[in-house]
């Protein structure tokens, strides 16, 4: 099933392994990046709304 | 200059409605991003032929183009965005442009990175100056503007009127880039997909690549949504309808 007869084949590229999976890699960290840092975002605003509500209205 | 647009322009510009809109689309969007891409990178990894020429360097494609075309795309909504905000002096407006700034820029980085892998072993170089990517190196120079001018005001109206303007100006550089191997002898190759003929490219290669950019634009209106509503929230934080949302998180 698929374009390679094995997994090592398929880890392999033929000689161009190394610059599938960077490219891939890179595609995936910069994925990550994107969603963690929009969550990351949300997660500050958030906390100090808070804390500012808390502080402004005496509740939460 | 006042243009008569429809109601529904109008009630755009509503933040409350904007983040409650965003918040039905989103989990839609999101399982559709994450089918696509997962769908879309086996695909093309596993199943698609490699290329007779290039070789299994040949699957660099399904990330290559489309972040390439996603970074452009992503920089004229800022742009039009930007000029909506400054036209119709809509908030939500450039919510939207500030928001896609630094998804593009990373978008941009994405394709940049993967483009100089690929040319290595295709080329037999990292980097060229030639058109493409030149214009394409510059679209990044202009999102780090944009974001850092997008911090560098005070008055958040003022801040938002000169990275609207900034984005304008930017914009001549994406025909530059599209037509940068027609107009010029570049080492990019041209572009195989044209709306007047058949594609230089098999069905078995392009389809996984098709899934990828529909994947890639999935993913985009989620972290865009994602970012502008948090916005939204910060530049509403005022008002009643934000309070309950803070008091509900």
């Amino acid at each position: 099933m698929g374009y390679f007869s094995s997994f090592s084949d398929f880890l392999q590229m033929g000689t161009h392994g190394l610059y599938v999976w960077l490219s891939y890699g890179i595609a995936l960290v910069i994925f990550i990046y994107n969603i963690v840092s929009a969550y990351w975002l949300k997660r500050q605003f958030f906390i100090n709304a808070k804390r500012r509500l808390r502080r402004e209205q005496g509740t939460v | 200059m006042k243009i008569k647009m429809p109601r529904w322009f109008y009630q755009l510009a509503s933040p409350k409605w904007f983040y409650e809109f965003t918040g039905v689309l989103l989990p839609w969007f999101s399982a559709a991003a994450i089918l696509l891409l997962v769908t879309g990178s086996i695909w093309g990894l596993a199943f698609a032929p490699s290329d007779y020429q290039q070789g299994n360097s040949f699957r660099i494609i399904y990330i290559h183009v489309p972040s390439s075309i996603l970074a452009q795309s992503c920089y004229m909504l800022m742009a039009v965005a930007g000029a909506i905000g400054l036209i119709w002096k809509m908030k939500i407006a450039h919510v939207v442009a500030g928001a896609c700034a630094p998804i593009g820029a990373s978008i941009a980085v994405m394709s940049l990175a993967t483009g100089a892998i690929w040319g290595k072993p295709t080329w037999g170089a990292w980097w060229v100056w030639d058109a493409r990517l030149t214009a394409m190196l510059v679209l990044l120079f202009l999102y780090i503007g944009v974001i850092a001018l997008n911090s560098a005001f005070e008055n958040r109206a003022s801040a938002d009127k000169a990275t609207a303007i900034l984005s304008l100006v930017g914009l001549v550089n994406i025909p530059i880039i599209k037509y940068s191997v027609e107009w010029w002898n570049t080492l990019h190759q041209p572009a195989t997909f044209t709306v007047t003929e058949k594609p230089a490219m098999p069905p078995e290669m392009w389809m996984p690549l098709l899934v990828m950019v529909l994947g890639f634009y999935c993913f985009f209106a989620v972290v865009l949504m994602s970012r502008a509503r948090i916005e939204v929230l910060q530049r509403e934080k005022r008002s009643e309808w934000v309070k309950r949302v803070i008091v509900e998180y």
